[in-house]
């Protein structure tokens, strides 16, 4: 088993917290089993500045919210075997999805200009346009499995990634929890 | 000939950032710039919920600090309901506050910086990474994962999960701390001290290793916010707002939370999500302040424990009663590491902790709360202002990351100026502008209310700003690919 060539795994952040990558990290020492037996190609934790060819596994977190957010998907779709929505926001879309109800130039004015004291003003320059709503990550691209929870537990994530390394599909029903 | 450099990802911070840097005809910077390209609105969205939804709701703005947001929102909170929560309560949350600060000082540290600190700025990407310090340094990253599992362990056992636990609630927390958690944190807790030691160790060791980015991150004098006791001790969960000029001079002090507005304004940016704040009696920009490990240690007069300030003391020897250089937010927040420890283990020998009375309860009875705290990387203000059912009219929140706005992108600029010179760019160069946003271990997630890629995208821009060229650090080291400028 050991001369078996690492598996190229790929992490993102669309419209999250984080929280769901914190979990990933929360499964502490199996880290060190992984880093054996997986390459991190692209995330968070990486300098990769591209997301790369041929990956095995990408895990995302995060709604889709902003064009480079609706991008990126696309771009880890066409590139990435098997994706998969970590967390309730790439599931459902969670609490970036409160602003659905709030136009976004509404939104933007709110914070940037009756929220700021000193030049006010929306934003454009070299930031993203904000989608018309947050939606999840299912309504941008084909996802192949959804882990719920916010954030799903270490265990839930520590499931999926050993069985996938094992070739299997992991059952999630097991480990879910929601909310 | 001019360029536009483009780093696409700054990578190993949480959030989104993208930094351009305009060159001139002699291939020297003339600019440069930090976007922030994330930005969710919680200030918005959260109009009209009932105010005690707000701790669950603004916890899932950072998933790295959760606790500082839970823990402002409910401070918040009982400004509202206009209680005094019982000790024991008090206790319980600066308890659950300190493990937050240790495990995210270590997630900073061992997973995010230390690949630069050790494996070297100019490494190869591709290994400059956690895996790198696994394979090159294990030990070192069997501390760091070893150390934040002691405090998401310590939260946890507390609070019952690691991330976005329902804890701490409006009024102080849900349930007492049972005796068994106390004993197993306290029994985890040397193993913890040991390796908060070694690593200030570490980092005093690899110092005088990086004089070209002490001299180039961030060293020009600036304010300084943090909180402190009256006496001027540091204070993490509760304190008074403290502003300190370079020289040490105090230029303003917040005793009643909401006051906080007379002096912190905030500037809307054309180029970024991130708002800047300032300090409002100096104005935009001259205002700029900082926040964080570095800002804390220069406004405090100490730390309160022993070891953590014996290693101050040496701080203070080494560099100075107030240094300036960003470089050594990664010598102050280790030394916030072992405060983090010794803070823990005297609060777990509380007389008081395993009290059962954890929790006043009342109505809404102001119709405006603030609640103040350090999070890991600054100063974190909630306010809201609500109706008499309790529903969000208006809420502003003012989170740690974004003090540090201008200061990081003035740093950006500084370090682009002193690493590139007639048009020539090598990678590593590049990670040293990434490097110094590093080292303010900006959670960008936080400071745009919003959290997404990490990448940090630098476009390279000619004399008339027109966008010339994307650098890409593919994971191979690469040289600089010309590309068909990006739209900017
Ligand atoms: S699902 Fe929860 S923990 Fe994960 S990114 Fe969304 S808010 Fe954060």
């Amino acid at each position: 088993m050991k001369n078996q060539p690492k598996a190229r795994l790929a992490t993102a952040w669309l419209d999250g917290c984080s929280g769901c990558h914190m979990s990933l990290l929360d499964v502490d020492e199996l880290l060190l089993t992984l880093a054996d037996r997986v390459t991190i190609v692209f995330g968070p934790l990486v300098d990769a500045q591209h997301f790369p060819e041929n990956v095995d596994v990408a895990i995302v977190e995060g709604a889709v919210s902003s064009q480079d957010d609706l991008r990126l998907a696309q771009t880890i779709r066409e590139n990435s075997k098997f994706v998969i929505a970590l967390g309730d926001c790439a599931v459902t879309s969670n609490v970036p999805s409160m602003r659905n109800s709030i136009a976004p130039t509404r939104l933007l004015e709110r914070i940037y200009i009756s929220g700021a004291t000193a030049q006010p003003g929306v934003p454009t320059q070299n930031v993203p346009a904000l989608l018309r709503a947050a939606i999840p990550l299912h309504e941008a691209i084909k996802v192949d499995l959804h882990v719920p929870g916010c954030p799903p537990s270490a265990a839930a994530i520590a499931h999926v990634l050993t069985e996938l390394l094992e070739g299997r599909k992991p059952d999630v029903a097991s480990a879910a929890k929601f909310g | 000939m001019s360029q536009t450099i483009t780093i696409p990802h700054v990578t190993r911070i949480e959030g989104h950032a993208r930094v351009s840097i305009h060159l001139d005809d002699a291939g020297e910077v003339s600019g440069a710039q930090l976007h922030v390209t994330q930005i969710r609105g919680f200030e918005k969205f959260t109009e009209g919920r009932p105010y005690y939804e707000m701790p669950a709701i603004t916890a899932r703005i950072c998933g790295i600090c959760p606790v500082s947001h839970l823990l402002a929102s409910v401070k918040a909170c009982d400004a509202i309901m206009a209680v005094r929560i019982p000790p024991a309560a008090k206790l319980l949350r600066e308890l659950l506050h300190c493990a937050q600060f240790v495990q995210s000082h270590a997630l900073s540290f061992f997973h995010l910086s230390a690949p630069d600190l050790l494996l070297g700025m100019d490494a190869d990407p591709a290994i400059r990474n956690i895996a790198g310090m696994i394979e090159n340094h294990p030990q070192l990253a069997r501390d760091g994962i070893a150390l934040r599992r002691f405090g998401q362990q310590a939260i946890e056992r507390m609070a019952g999960e690691r991330i976005h636990p329902s804890w701490t609630v409006p009024g102080g927390v849900n349930k007492p701390l049972s005796s068994d958690a106390r004993e197993a944190i306290l029994s985890d807790l040397p193993v913890a001290r040991s390796i908060a030691r070694r690593t200030v160790k570490l980092i005093k060791s690899i110092l005088d290793k990086f004089p070209e980015e002490i001299a180039s991150f961030s060293n020009a004098p600036t304010m300084y916010a943090g909180l402190t006791s009256p006496a001027g001790e540091l204070r993490w969960y509760d304190g008074l707002l403290r502003f300190v000029s370079q020289e040490g001079e105090q230029l303003a002090e917040v005793e009643d939370p909401v006051d906080y507005a007379e002096y912190i304004g905030e500037a809307a940016m054309p180029h970024s999500y991130l708002k800047a704040p300032y300090f409002k009696p100096r104005g935009f920009p001259a205002g700029e302040y900082r926040v964080g490990p570095l800002a804390r240690l220069n406004v405090a007069a100490r730390c309160g424990t022993p070891e953590a300030d014996a290693e101050l003391a040496e701080y203070r020897q080494r560099l100075g009663d107030r240094p300036q250089s960003a470089f050594f937010y990664h010598y102050a927040r280790l030394i916030e590491c072992l405060h983090g420890v010794e803070r823990m283990e005297r609060l777990l020998d509380e007389r008081r902790i395993l009290d059962t009375h954890v929790r006043a309860t009342a109505g809404v009875n102001e119709l405006e709360g603030v609640g103040i705290i350090e999070a890991p990387r600054g100063v974190l203000i909630h306010h809201y202002q609500v109706d008499e059912h309790g529903a969000i009219t208006w809420a502003n929140l003012i989170v740690a990351t974004g003090h540090n706005n201008l200061a990081m992108s003035r740093g950006v600029e500084q370090v682009a100026r002193h690493f590139i010179h007639n048009g020539k760019v090598e990678e590593g160069m590049l990670n040293r502008v990434s490097a110094l946003v590093r080292a303010y271990d900006p959670c960008l997630s936080c400071s745009t209310h919003a959290l997404g890629q990490v990448p940090l995208v630098i476009d390279i821009h000619g004399p008339q700003g027109e966008p010339l060229q994307t650098l890409t650090s593919a994971p191979a080291m690469s040289p600089p690919k010309s590309r068909p400028p990006s739209s900017a």
